[in-house]
């Protein structure tokens, strides 16, 4: 019940948004994320956006993960 | 799909399997409190690729699994009105009560529905003018926010047939009971990454610093829920237990202010009854005065006969991370998905559910 999905913000409309996964299109609440502007991605949980992804922190960790995974190949 | 399939790398992930392995010495018991994480540790198969050294237990994080049989009695009471129209998130409608369930009363005529949203049940409400609209509330502090918003909404509205019977719970709460209690002793939590968005690191901080476990915030796919698990094994090999977020892309340390202050407009803390645990002080949310024409515990009085549990069900051990699914005598043979004998077998977040789809002997082992 805490699922939440990453869903790209296409369009807004006040407190909603039009929003895009994988082709589905899908009205949603911004209320919690009045932040949130055309082109972030959200997570999306039981119709409401609950937070913005953060696209920089998401590469940082990706970065990490890369890192983690050469340095496992050297030993 | 942006944000979920890279972080579902298998190169990654034997990266940080390896990592973990080269720095686990000590044997190490972590809780995944979330259903989510349940399902997708087994999903992934990410018991086999942890060193033995590492023990998974699932916990209370499923709101369909922990919400007490007596309250689950109250909404089939409910729906048994011919002026009600039930509406639930999916999950619940399967589970047995002591003596029905909301499916079975469907069945049997009741007016029960399904919705995706809160929004969904406030619109059901408006269309339905002269019916009562209750909205069967659970969930934890990721869907609390929604129900304050379906009241919040309501009220603009002047839509006067909708209510909401309040069965939200709280995370950090029933963490707090668990460890107090005892029973089984834990070296580090994965916390849950969609709880954690709304309420941010703060919360969790009496854990490490009054019971010396590791904290973690995970996100949901495998290369997070790894990482996660790397920074406990992190924080307990170096004996130095904090709130740690492992899903940045995802949490902010503050959390989502602008959530929590409709939740705490809408909704005060209270005690609440936890399937396998019992009353918990301060886990529970309830209408505040100010909102109580919406409370469907203020509004209609039912009085269903002294709840029963499922014999032999032991949901509520596992609820608590005091057993594993195979524990179970009725596991698998007697309680299927088909024909769920206690909520854990119900839920996509039910611990039973997750075994019995995913688990091998290898990873279902008990340990």
């Amino acid at each position: 019940m805490c699922l939440a999905v990453p869903v790209k913000i296409v369009s807004i409309d006040g407190d909603t948004a039009e929003t895009e996964i994988a082709g589905v299109r899908r009205r949603v609440s911004i209320a919690f994320t009045p932040e949130a502007k055309v082109g972030d991605y959200v997570l999306l949980h039981t119709g409401y956006a609950i937070g913005v992804i953060d696209e920089a922190e998401a590469e940082e960790t990706l970065k990490l993960l890369e890192e983690i995974a050469s340095l496992s190949e050297v030993h | 799909m942006k944000f979920i399939d890279e972080y579902q790398d298998n190169k990654l992930a034997r990266g940080l399997a390896h990592k973990i392995a080269q720095r686990s010495t000590k044997t190490v018991r972590l809780m995944e409190f979330c259903g989510g994480h349940t399902h997708a540790i087994l999903r992934y198969g990410i018991r086999q690729l942890v060193p033995k050294t590492v023990e998974m237990r699932s916990g209370p994080g499923c709101p369909v699994c922990v919400t007490a049989t007596a309250d689950l009695d109250k909404a089939i009471a409910l729906s048994q009105r011919p002026d009600v129209i039930i509406t639930t998130f999916g999950d619940m409608i399967r589970v047995p009560g002591s003596y029905s369930s909301l499916q079975k009363a469907k069945a049997e005529g009741a007016d029960i529905r399904i919705v995706y949203s809160t929004i969904d049940a406030v619109e059901i409400a408006q269309a339905n003018p002269k019916k009562s609209v209750i909205f069967i509330g659970i969930g934890f502090e990721t869907t609390a926010p929604t129900i304050a918003a379906s009241i919040l909404k309501a009220q603009q509205d002047k839509t006067e047939n909708f209510y909401v019977l309040s069965l939200n719970k709280l995370t950090p709460p029933v963490m707090k009971a668990l460890l107090d209690s005892g029973e089984i002793k834990l070296d580090g939590i994965v916390c849950p990454g969609h709880v954690s968005v709304i309420i941010g690191t703060h919360p969790y901080e009496f854990i490490p610093r009054d019971y010396a476990v590791a904290c973690v915030i995970s996100g949901f796919e495998p290369l997070d829920i790894l990482l996660c698990i790397d920074k406990l094994v992190e924080q307990i090999e170096k004996g130095e237990p904090k709130v740690e977020i492992a899903y940045h892309r995802g949490v902010k340390p503050e959390g989502n202010r602008k959530a929590r202050q409709l939740m705490e407009d809408v909704f005060e803390i209270g005690e609440a009854n936890w399937r396998g645990i019992g009353i918990v002080p301060q886990s529970g949310l309830r209408i505040r005065e100010k909102y109580e024409r919406f409370d469907a515990d203020k509004a209609f009085s039912v009085s269903p006969k002294p709840p029963r549990e499922p014999e032999g069900c032991r949901c509520g051990d596992i609820i608590r991370g005091a057993s594993m699914p195979l524990e179970c005598k009725l596991f698998r043979k007697v309680c299927t998905p088909e024909s769920p004998v206690g909520p854990c077998m119900v839920s996509s977040e039910g611990a039973c559910a997750a075994y019995y789809q995913y688990g091998t002997l290898e990873n279902s082992q008990v340990t």
